[in-house]
């Protein structure tokens, strides 16, 4: 018979298995925050001294991996463009897909199973295959469909560009949008609606009125997620749009622009001398990442603040 | 449930409702259109109707009027409408136009037996051949030159081995942290350590591809002292990092779900933390781990600017962790932009884009309903 409080003798882990593991677990732990914060230091310390204001603001001249002029403005225009114009074609579309799911869809129906099973694997599909996609049904299908009907001679839009990049994006990025959407229109209590409905508003009417304004926060945590993630994304604009070298900044839907994601692989892969164009090569990348990172955690904090609220309006 | 809530819809509701509906469904519609797109440009690799041999048989121009006519238009490459549009004359002038091509081509060419082979046939594809200069039976994916060579094995294995080191790396260091951070950690630990992991996720792979490629592979050649500074040990732990959110965030879920009071029980009945972790929550959260460690697969077999910048890129056939190695998604990012549209590389380059479609299909498939029974399970906690 074992002594009642064994298990205290052997000490509050529970002997050398309790411990080993504790120690194991918790240096695995610590073995990824080392990584994220050697990353994090890294693209910081080495690409601090070449940012400055006037390597954002700046175009750069054609050579671009000349350490005193290099600059990045035309990149942060054309990576803003992209997500800009991407936010505005996915969250009608998303929104509106959530709406449908949450508000309206029955969901045993063998429809709603199979729209939900094609947001997940939308989700799943490698971010090159979008690549793919773009070129194969935005620029080859749809582009040059749209070059005959207009009957121009030269590819006006049978070629990549803002456009066709920037609806790849939405279309990789409409899961994430529909998954945040949902999300908060799963938390606003149902009781707001059945006060709606039992006033006399019709469905739609309660919707508009009192369901989505609610929801707003949480859609908004899901735009900004997906500019997030669409931001740092380079492989679906590979082929869709992305220029090495652009000498103006992109003034019309069907221009090619350069993007912040693309010039850092150029800048890692291309050089002419890696050494010596590194400062300019994680200035570049510290750009980038500031700018997911900040979004992210914008998204995170209006999250955060959102569910909050809900537990205190509960 | 005849009951109806609320006012019956206004007729121009109704048509705002369906339209909401068409919006809902059409995302069915996206998938496929994305399967069909993708798949399109691959089919006639599939279906066998392509051939990439460097010299192709040629009917003699003289016998035109003895050849049936389905043969010839396909032997001239035309659509149907283009050669109903065409007389005898043009059609003749294109058939000596082929002969005059084939006599182009150096008599040293038309020897080598390689070049009458179709190599995008299936036989290309998948089995070793002994081409011209070589020594013994190889895969080659090889897709500049005189003969252009399809072999996918290389790329199949290349992504296999650094989705299998990612995972590695990958897999143990998420399921302990997860484990640490859910079940032993003190609460303000865990309150920060969670979303700093999760933070990860917001890093581009580009900039993780940059931090494999200057730093990570310098410091593991000095460790390792082996010789290529590239190759799929550096690739596979930059996978194993973009993989690490998905992972740790999966199983840290199905961690958390686990029902508080089996941990209670356990504890009651003398058991010490680390034994309810080890052996209560983590037995149960089991499925959940299943689903991480499937959909890990997923995210790194289909991830691309970190392998394509760290990996080496030699489409070379060799299961050593310290080759250079070339996957399937680095070769699309890579060749796309020097295949012409239409031709035979560019059809063989959105056949590994289908193919990393449905393998990422099935992975989804699977996976995701593990992590939905899960979400029933917890009752919409995680």
């Amino acid at each position: 018979m074992r002594p009642i409080g064994e298990s205290r003798r052997l000490g509050r882990w529970g002997g050398p298995a309790g411990i080993v593991g504790l120690i194991l677990t918790g240096l695995a732990t610590l073995v990824l925050l080392a990584f994220l914060v050697a990353l994090l230091t890294t693209v910081l310390s080495k690409g601090m001294p070449a940012f400055s204001w006037r390597f954002v603001s700046t175009i750069p001249r054609k050579d671009f991996f000349d350490v005193d002029s290099a600059a990045i403005l035309p990149m942060v225009v054309g990576t803003s463009l992209r997500v800009l114009i991407m936010t505005v074609f996915v969250m009608p579309f998303g929104v509106i897909t959530a709406v449908y799911l949450t508000e309206y869809a029955d969901p045993a129906s063998p429809f709603t199973r199979g729209i939900r099973a094609a947001i997940g694997n939308i989700a799943g599909v490698p971010s090159i295959v979008f690549g793919l996609f773009g070129l194969g049904f935005f620029v080859n299908f749809l582009g040059r469909g749209l070059d005959g009907l207009t009957g121009s001679g030269v590819p006006v839009f049978g070629r990549p560009s803002l456009l066709w990049a920037s609806l790849t994006l939405a279309v990789m990025t409409l899961p994430v949008v529909i998954v945040a959407t949902e999300e908060s229109l799963r938390s606003i209590p149902s009781g707001l609606r059945e006060a709606s409905l039992a006033l006399g508003a019709t469905k739609l009417e309660t919707v508009w009125t009192i369901v989505l304004p609610q929801a707003l926060p949480g859609i908004l945590t899901g735009g900004i997620l997906a500019v997030g993630r669409a931001a740092g994304e380079v492989a679906p604009i590979l082929f869709t749009g992305a220029a090495y070298y652009t000498a103006e900044l992109p003034g019309r839907l069907t221009d090619q622009f350069m993007d912040l994601g693309y010039h850092v692989y150029v800048l890692a892969t291309q050089s002419p001398n890696v050494d010596q164009t590194a400062p300019i090569l994680y200035a570049t990348a510290l750009a980038l990442l500031v700018l997911t990172l900040a979004l992210n955690a914008g998204a995170i904090l209006l999250r955060s603040r959102m569910r909050r609220n809900l537990r205190e309006a509960v | 449930m005849g009951l109806r809530r609320g006012h019956r819809a206004r007729p121009g509701e109704w048509i705002i409702e369906k339209l909401i509906q068409a919006v809902g469904l059409s995302t069915i519609g996206l998938m496929v259109l994305i399967l069909v797109f993708v798949g399109r440009e691959a089919l006639p690799v599939l279906m066998g109707r392509i051939n990439t041999a460097l010299v192709q048989p040629i009917l003699p121009s003289k016998e035109i009027d003895s050849i049936p006519r389905d043969d010839l238009r396909s032997y001239l490459e035309l659509s149907r409408s283009q050669f109903e549009g065409m007389d005898r004359e043009m059609l003749m002038a294109m058939m000596e136009a082929r002969e005059e091509g084939f006599r182009d081509i150096p008599e040293s060419f038309r020897a080598d037996p390689d070049s009458t082979v179709n190599t995008a046939d299936w036989r290309q594809l998948l089995l070793p051949r002994q081409w011209t200069g070589y020594t013994r039976p190889e895969f080659v994916w090889q897709p500049v030159g005189t003969i252009h060579k399809y072999n996918l094995v290389p790329l199949l294995v290349g992504s296999l081995k650094v989705t299998l080191v990612g995972l590695l790396f990958a897999v143990p260091l998420s399921l302990g942290a997860a484990l640490y951070v859910s079940q032993l950690a003190p609460v303000r630990v865990r309150e920060w350590v969670k979303p700093t992991i999760e933070l990860l996720a917001g890093i581009p792979s580009v900039v993780l591809g940059v931090f494999c490629l200057l730093v990570l592979s310098g410091l593991l050649q000095s460790l390792f002292g082996y010789q290529f500074r590239l190759n799929a040990l550096v690739a596979g732990i930059g996978l194993g990092l973009t993989a690490v959110p998905l992972i740790f965030t999966i199983a840290e879920d199905s961690f958390t779900g686990v029902p508080r009071g089996y941990v209670q029980a356990s504890l009651a009945l003398g058991a010490s933390p680390w034994q309810a972790a080890w052996q209560v929550v983590l037995p149960s959260a089991m499925p959940g781990v299943v689903a991480a460690m499937i959909l890990g697969f997923g995210r790194c077999l289909g991830e691309t600017m970190v392998v394509l910048m760290a990996s080496g890129n030699a489409s070379m056939l060799s299961w050593s962790l310290f080759d250079s190695t070339r996957s399937m998604t680095a070769t699309i990012a890579a060749e796309m932009a020097e295949a012409v549209s239409g031709g035979g590389h560019y059809r063989m380059l959105f056949l590994l884009g289908t193919l990393l479609f449905a393998i990422s299909f099935v992975t989804h498939l699977i996976g995701g309903r593990i992590v939905r029974r899960l979400r029933r399970r917890l009752g919409g906690v995680a």
